[in-house]
């Protein structure tokens, strides 16, 4: 009993050391700036979530190395606070609650996903803290008049778009037919939505629109209609695990279809998981490091992708990338705003117009980037199994040639 | 609403081999829940994560260049060790309580679970490479990914040696005694609290071997266990406790209804439809059962 005693008291007297250490956080304290973001450190966004954060970090210590933020004559450095949310929404509301109303955070950075996005939008809006966001690409984000909040990020609607552009192209200017499968969620919804549009203008038709559910472990049943009605096209997005089961599937049931378009590919680790029956496979991402933007920070994005490798031990997937860059928009908003003035640091981020080594950025009124292109990459393989990714499409950038239409299955 | 599955003879000869398949290794799982809840009287909300857990060790074998099958061998040994831990951890403690109890001492193990394996193994989906390749039936037609056809095999080996277990064995034959009447096995020199914990170990295993199939056959995921623990728990619902030809024909059955409410309703109600399956044969059997309860009176 008595160890218990004093094991209650200690345990409170470092939960009161916290909470007074706490408080004394703010927006600006001597010469640091703090920046709030809640992030998914456990549940079932972790690993997205670490990449973020690992984007995060690298760019503050970066930027605190090359001279910091000048505001007023003064020299600042970026600092963040971060909160765990666990993969929840509602988690993420609370924290982002705890962090401007008890950590006097000013200044936001977005949380890893659509979903957790749009539960923090509100709060952010709600006290006028200017948030950028690099994670969030649901298209619902922008249309609900946000005026505190950035993305980064190309919105949902656009991922794969340019595939079915290309294919049309290829089709010699004809419209397609298009298969496709959509797990039931926002973000991949707002892809779907993209491709009816694209569809709708290209003249192309959907012959089969199939819905996926959130435990997607077998879409067998998709793949056979594929099989029936030989599309041009098999569009799939259901995140990570969408694309590992559309792979196995298609490469287990010899599925052959003329173009293979997917998301998530990168965070997948779809060659490396896969191997060869990846090949071929199209897909959509924010960035890539042979893109040939440029800025002073990180120089351009083969320069980031070494540097990242060194510092976190893996190449960095566009999570991380495009959360590196949401410091740069705030050092330079800062810089132009010349001021902690929350309404003035806003209307200095919606007057955004800068080039990263992640791409251009530049604000639309509803908050997201529409000065930068989403980019496609295909999976390629050499004779030995060697699997790499390579920018196909826009023509602007590609690297590689692209492969079309994708060799039978009884050809390989 | 769509209909292909019947205007195309050769979808539904996939439909209905798929979904055979496929339910001979949800079988698997719930003859594992069935022996524990006739045994103990315990549903295991758990079942689905200690499946995933299976899968994941056989994942890691796979990581370390072992190939997956092996891990049908590996995954039920280790996961032996588990269930036993489990057993003497928390379930002993609730075994002898209502059924209420033991609900939520499953359902926290599942939330503990599924957190553990958050945080050990990441959050990332992933699968096991079997390189088994695919079995082309009807000129083409028909594909039957090999990985399948062999884990329904081995559900098929392991079901058999269990039954020969149970039937043949000494322990086996203690586990049927404290089933039919713990107390009289009790009286009659059979130590139950080793039968008990011999059965969550059975259970264990068989989960295990259920996972290294799948995570050779789909994907696995550290939150991915709850539709197993459900199709499980349905199966046994309809078959009842201590019928094995009744679990496997349920099995089975419910393989074959999901493919078929897959391509007539969408991929999207594959899972919905297992669940308003559950609800309406609940219904049903309570309305069974008042009947009778009439006719009682």
């Amino acid at each position: 009993m008595k160890i218990k005693n004093i094991l209650i008291t200690f345990v409170s007297a470092i939960a009161i050391l916290f909470s007074t250490s706490v408080v004394s956080f703010a927006k600006v304290v001597g010469d640091k700036i703090i920046l709030g973001a809640a992030i998914s450190l456990t549940g079932k966004y972790s690993s997205n979530g670490v990449h973020t954060q690992n984007g995060y970090n690298m760019a503050v210590d970066r930027i605190n190395s090359m001279g910091g933020v000048k505001v007023g004559g003064k020299t600042y450095k970026f600092d963040i606070i971060y909160y765990d949310d666990e993969s929840n929404p509602k988690r993420a509301a609370q924290l982002a609650e705890r962090l401007i109303s008890q950590d006097k955070v000013e200044f936001m950075l977005g949380p890893y996903s659509s979903g957790l996005t749009k539960a923090i939008a509100p709060v952010t809006e709600k006290y006028g803290v200017p948030m950028v966001e690099a994670n969030g690409a649901s298209r619902s984000l922008f249309t609900k008049g946000y005026k505190y909040l950035f993305a980064v990020l190309a919105p949902a609607n656009l991922y794969l778009d340019v595939a079915i552009r290309t294919a049309v192209e290829l089709n010699g200017g004809k419209g397609v037919r298009i298969a496709q499968a959509f797990e039931q969620d926002a973000f991949s919804q707002d892809v779907r939505l993209g491709i009816l549009d694209a569809a709708k203008e290209t003249g192309s038709e959907i012959i089969i629109d199939d819905k996926l559910p959130k435990e997607l472990n077998d879409m067998a049943a998709t793949l056979v209609k594929v099989k029936q009605m030989k599309p041009d096209v098999l569009v799939v997005s259901g995140h990570t695990k969408g694309a590992l089961t559309a792979i196995r599937q298609i490469s287990e049931m010899k599925v052959d279809v003329p173009m293979l378009a997917m998301t998530h590919c990168d965070a997948a680790k779809l060659s490396k998981q896969h191997g060869k029956n990846s090949q071929y496979a199209l897909c959509a991402s924010q960035w890539h490091k042979t893109l040939t933007y440029k800025d002073d920070f990180f120089k351009d994005g083969m320069t980031y992708a070494a540097d990242f490798e060194k510092e976190f031990g893996y190449d960095p997937p566009y999570q991380s990338a495009e959360s590196s860059a949401a410091l740069l928009v705030f050092k330079d908003a800062f810089e132009r705003a010349n001021t902690f003035d929350q309404k003035k640091v806003r209307d200095a981020l919606a007057a955004t117009n800068m080039q990263t080594f992640y791409g251009n950025i530049k604000f639309a009124p509803g908050g997201q980037n529409v000065d930068k292109p989403m980019v496609l990459f295909q999976v390629m393989c050499d004779d030995a199994g060697k699997c790499e990714n390579k920018v196909v499409a826009p023509l602007k950038w590609a690297s590689a040639e692209l492969i079309h239409p994708v060799p039978k299955w009884s050809e390989r | 609403m769509d209909f292909l599955v019947f205007q195309y003879p050769m979808i539904t000869i996939q439909a209905c081999l798929d979904g055979l398949l496929l339910g001979i290794l949800f079988a698997l799982i719930a003859y594992g829940m069935a022996l524990q809840w006739g045994v103990m009287n315990i549903i295991n909300i758990a079942q689905g994560d200690l499946v995933i857990l299976g899968g994941y060790i056989a994942y890691f074998m796979y990581l370390f260049g072992i190939h997956p099958a092996w891990g049908v061998i590996v995954s039920p040994i280790i996961m032996y060790f588990v269930g036993i831990a489990i057993y003497k951890l928390v379930i002993n403690k609730v075994v002898d309580r209502d059924l209420f109890i033991s609900i939520l001492a499953t359902f926290g193990i599942s939330i503990l679970f599924m957190q553990l394996m958050n945080f050990a193994f990441g959050a990332d989906v992933v699968l096991a490479n079997s390189g088994y390749g695919t079995t082309m039936l009807f000129d083409n037609n028909v594909v039957l990914p090999n990985s399948k056809i062999f884990s329904a095999f081995i559900s098929i080996v392991f079901a058999i040696c269990l039954v020969v277990y149970m039937k043949r064995s000494k322990l086996g034959r203690a586990i049927r005694a404290t089933a039919q009447n713990a107390r009289a096995a009790k009286i009659l020199g059979v130590d139950t609290e080793k039968v008990y914990a011999a059965t969550f170990g059975i259970n264990a295993a068989l989960c295990g071997v259920a996972g290294a199939l799948i995570s050779i056959t789909f994907t696995i995921h550290p939150y991915m266990g709850l539709p197993y623990t459900i199709r499980s728990f349905m199966i046994v619902i309809v078959a009842g406790l201590g019928n094995l030809p009744g679990v496997a024909m349920s099995g089975m059955g419910l393989g074959i209804f999901e493919e078929f409410a897959d391509y007539i309703l969408g991929t999207e109600f594959r899972i919905g439809s297992v669940f308003l399956l559950l609800v309406l044969i609940l219904v049903y059997r309570r309305f069974k059962l008042s009947r009778k309860r009439e006719y009682l009176k």
